[in-house]
């Protein structure tokens, strides 16, 4: 049942991120360039709903389906972690065209090479991983 | 049925991402698409060579379901729910786009000069294809996360961190598009 219910979620996101065209490797290059509105509608609408949202989940104490409190994640207090990796990341980002969501819809809409993608983010990620203690964070 | 076949305007779109997140976090989970490529090293064994994944992979499975769901998404995206797929851009991007040699632009969904079968015969294009996914997946995990974790999960948090992420995310989007494409293409 559960994974059923994550299963219904990602296919929802899946289908979502693909019909918003989110998953365009031509709407990031349009975002970089600032020629359209489009994506920053969709991040703009999403973050409006999700800090309203979000607000009102504290201070109403919503609690999850199993009554387990919700899973905010509090992250580190740094600056070059977030600032270098998501640079890193933005130039990834900007030049595939996707970002790790998409990049799965991508596979499910037929776009063999996407997999390349795929696997050198496994890569990069276990990169990471192996170097992580010799990085500043 | 016209409404659901064409693109999703964007008003319709972020708000659906926001009801995803809304959710996920109901399941007792949060949005994050990126840690699934951690789950995916972690199940392969990467556990043995670093501790960073050397973690319970198992219960983190849900974030494979769900990506699991989003490849199914796009497949039902491309063949049930759309007549004609094409990225309706402003002509100025495509003609940027066509001078960049992006022949597709304006034709397609995805670039075919990258994302066409043929493409992996293409040395610059498998190269590129290569150098921004091994960025994409050391910068999510180096940021603790992506556009999911951070600029709508943590931004609708209100997490100073995630703002500084993102900018980073636009700072190094922007240094593609203005500094490194025109040397690229």
């Amino acid at each position: 049942m559960r994974i059923l219910s994550y299963l219904g979620i990602g296919i929802l996101f899946g289908i979502v991120m693909f019909k918003s065209e989110a998953a365009s490797w031509f709407r990031i290059y349009e975002m970089f360039t600032f020629q359209s509105v489009h994506m920053y509608g969709i991040i703009g609408t999403a973050l409006a709903v999700g800090i309203i949202g979000v607000q009102l989940i504290k201070a109403k104490k919503v609690k999850t389906i199993r009554g387990s409190e919700m899973c905010f994640n509090p992250k580190d207090k740094s600056i070059t972690r977030y600032l270098v990796g998501g640079i890193i990341f933005g130039l990834g980002w900007a030049l595939a065209g996707a970002c790790p969501g998409p990049m799965y819809v991508l596979v499910g809409a037929g776009y063999v090479p996407i997999l390349v993608v795929i696997a050198a983010a496994l890569f990069g990620t276990y990169i990471y991983g192996v170097v992580r203690e010799k990085l500043p964070h | 049925m016209d409404w659901i076949l064409s693109p999703w305007p964007w008003y319709v779109s972020g708000p659906l991402i926001a009801f995803v997140m809304f959710l996920l976090l109901l399941a007792g989970k949060s949005f994050g698409m990126s840690s699934n490529l951690r789950t995916l090293c972690s199940l392969c064994g990467a556990g043995k060579k670093a501790q960073f994944f050397d973690f319970d992979w198992k219960a983190q499975r849900w974030n494979l379901i769900v990506a699991f769901g989003a490849a199914i998404g796009g497949y039902i995206g491309v063949h049930y729910l759309s007549t004609d797929t094409v990225v309706d851009l402003h002509p100025s991007t495509i003609a940027e786009l066509q001078a960049y040699g992006f022949e597709s632009a304006g034709k397609a969904y995805a670039p075919s000069e990258l994302y066409d079968l043929s493409a992996l015969s293409d040395p610059k294009a498998l190269a590129i294809l290569v150098v921004s996914g091994f960025l994409i997946g050391f910068g999510t995990r180096y940021a603790g996360g992506c556009t999911s974790g951070h600029t709508i999960s943590g931004l609708s948090n209100l997490q100073v961190p995630s703002l500084i992420a993102t900018l980073g995310f636009f700072i190094g989007g922007l240094l593609m598009i203005f500094i490194i494409f025109p040397l690229l293409f």
